[in-house]
């Protein structure tokens, strides 16, 4: 198989970064002289610029399209406005998601779903098998590349080079003309990291320019972060991957994730299932724990209790920030109170770990922006 | 990539420097590099014993878990404690930071192993 590479490709060797096979794609998981510490500090203390152009990215238009969108995702679409941005899982009828996505509102005819690389054919298979008279669904991935500049200085940095005041971004809103380095771009004040900071959409050929343009920018206060930095930000922040913490066969329910489930919405793929299992009530459940014992959990890490096993880590990482091993784990809902001691399997050994509470990075994202 | 002459490697990447029956026993730069930032060290347990490239220690780094091996047999005498509040001095310096002491059962096993220009040779074909 060949592997893709984004039209960043060039400047991660530029940068020297260690390039790895990310589901098909040729992209970095650090760079060197870096490190995944380096860049996840970085992130949390100044600016961290990443290509996530391997990114799906699909236009829903049409007569139809506000009801077609809203029976797809599990979140209120119907009570998004135009340039807001959304988050949802969207499900099968089982209650298992499909994948997770933001949803851009252009107007009512016309939204911008943004995918996971790896579900891209997935997922498009998905919306076209439940298309509806009146919508047009075309997958656009090859179109846009995208980078996303998270930390408390990217707003300070990216201002430096867009021609519109970047304040006037809320959380979760876009504006689809920013030029930035002269280049059109659609912005949103979105991420994966638990930072402030922007998620920047535009045509591949002119991602080069804008890259560099942001680094320079940036100066000393940013620098390139891979995929591996971009994986313990996010989990820092408790931010769900796919395949991980949700799955075809997890409900957003069980992930912990009920509050982008509106199950008052009239109907959508996978609502009589949530309904169902709300009203039986959850058998497992995501939970935070952090290590009493010695040993970093991984994800599939078995989980037991008096020797029982009842569930498995969905990630466990040495967090950066905390400098210490935490992690999520979906597991039978009768253990899963705070304080709750269970056991890790790593290597066959059992080490003690507790379920916690709010253990987590507390997210520095500005939600109050008025 | 910095590979110290007065030592002899594996091809799984740990150094060892013979003194005598006993042996010094740690990872190469070639290990500490690929590996990235190292986060946790399972060390060796003390007066256990392991056969020439059995796993003995656990080296992670926040993405990646690997074994290390024994370069040769014998029994763990010594360990580096350090290592357990501090791992990421195996990547401050992989060479001055040692993972264990080992007493070598079999003296002709150390003539299996690989002097400074053979491991470099072999690193050179890889990746």
């Amino acid at each position: 198989m060949t592997l893709k590479q984004t039209p960043l490709y060039q400047m991660h060797l530029k940068y020297n970064g260690k390039i790895i096979d990310f589901g098909g794609w040729e992209l970095p998981v650090q760079y060197e002289g870096m490190g995944i510490i380096k860049e996840h500090n970085m992130v949390r203390e100044q600016a961290g610029l990443f290509d996530v152009s391997h990114m799906g990215e699909v236009f829903i238009t049409g007569e139809k399209a506000e009801e077609y969108v809203q029976n797809l995702v599990c979140n209120d679409v119907k009570s998004m406005h135009d340039f807001q941005v959304m988050y949802s899982p969207m499900l099968y009828p089982s209650g298992g998601v499909v994948d997770d996505l933001l949803v851009y509102r252009y107007n009512q005819q016309k939204y911008l779903l943004v995918i996971n690389a790896a579900n891209v054919e997935k997922d498009f298979a998905w919306m076209q098998e439940n298309l509806m008279a009146g919508v047009t669904a075309e997958n656009v991935s090859g179109d846009y590349a995208q980078l996303a500049l998270q930390g408390p200085k990217a707003q300070e940095i990216l201002q430096k080079i867009s021609d519109t005041d970047l304040e006037s971004i809320k959380f979760f809103w876009f504006n689809p003309k920013v030029k930035i380095a002269g280049v059109e771009c659609i912005v949103s004040r979105t991420g994966y990291t638990g930072e402030d900071g922007f998620e920047v959409y535009m045509k591949p050929a002119e991602a080069p320019l804008v890259w560099e343009a942001i680094l320079e920018a940036g100066g000393e206060q940013v620098s390139p972060v891979g995929l591996g930095a971009r994986d313990s930000l996010r989990f820092e922040a408790k931010l769900p991957l796919y395949g991980q913490e949700i799955d075809q066969d997890i409900t957003p329910l069980e992930a912990g994730l009920g509050f982008f489930v509106k199950l008052d919405n009239d109907d959508f793929i996978g609502r009589a299932a949530l309904l169902k299992q709300k009203e039986v009530g959850l058998k497992r459940k995501q939970v935070e724990f952090s290590m009493l014992g010695k040993g970093i959990p991984r994800v599939h890490y078995d989980v037991y209790k008096d020797g029982v096993c009842i569930g498995q880590v969905t990630t466990g990482l040495h967090a950066p920030t905390f400098k210490k091993p935490i992690g999520l784990a979906l597991i039978d809902v009768k253990h899963s109170a705070p304080g709750t001691e269970i056991d890790i399997i790593i290597r066959d050994n059992a080490i003690k770990a507790v379920v916690g509470q709010g253990i987590f990075y507390k997210k520095k994202t500005r939600t109050n922006i008025k | 990539m910095n590979i110290n002459e007065n030592l002899l490697y594996t091809v799984e990447h740990e150094w060892i420097s013979v003194e005598g029956n006993k042996g010094r026993i740690g990872i190469s730069d070639y290990a500490q590099h690929h590996l990235g930032d190292i986060v946790y060290v399972e060390l060796p347990e003390i007066e256990g014993s392991a056969a020439m490239g059995e796993s003995i220690g656990v080296i992670e780094s926040v993405k990646a878990v690997a074994s290390m091996y024994s370069p040769v047999g014998g029994t763990v005498l010594e360990v580096n404690e350090e290592l357990e509040s501090a791992p990421e001095l195996l990547n401050e310096d992989c060479y001055e930071n040692w993972v264990a002491v080992i007493e070598i059962s079999d003296p002709s096993e150390v003539d299996m192993l690989l002097d400074a220009k053979a491991y470099a040779a072999f690193c050179a074909t890889l990746d």
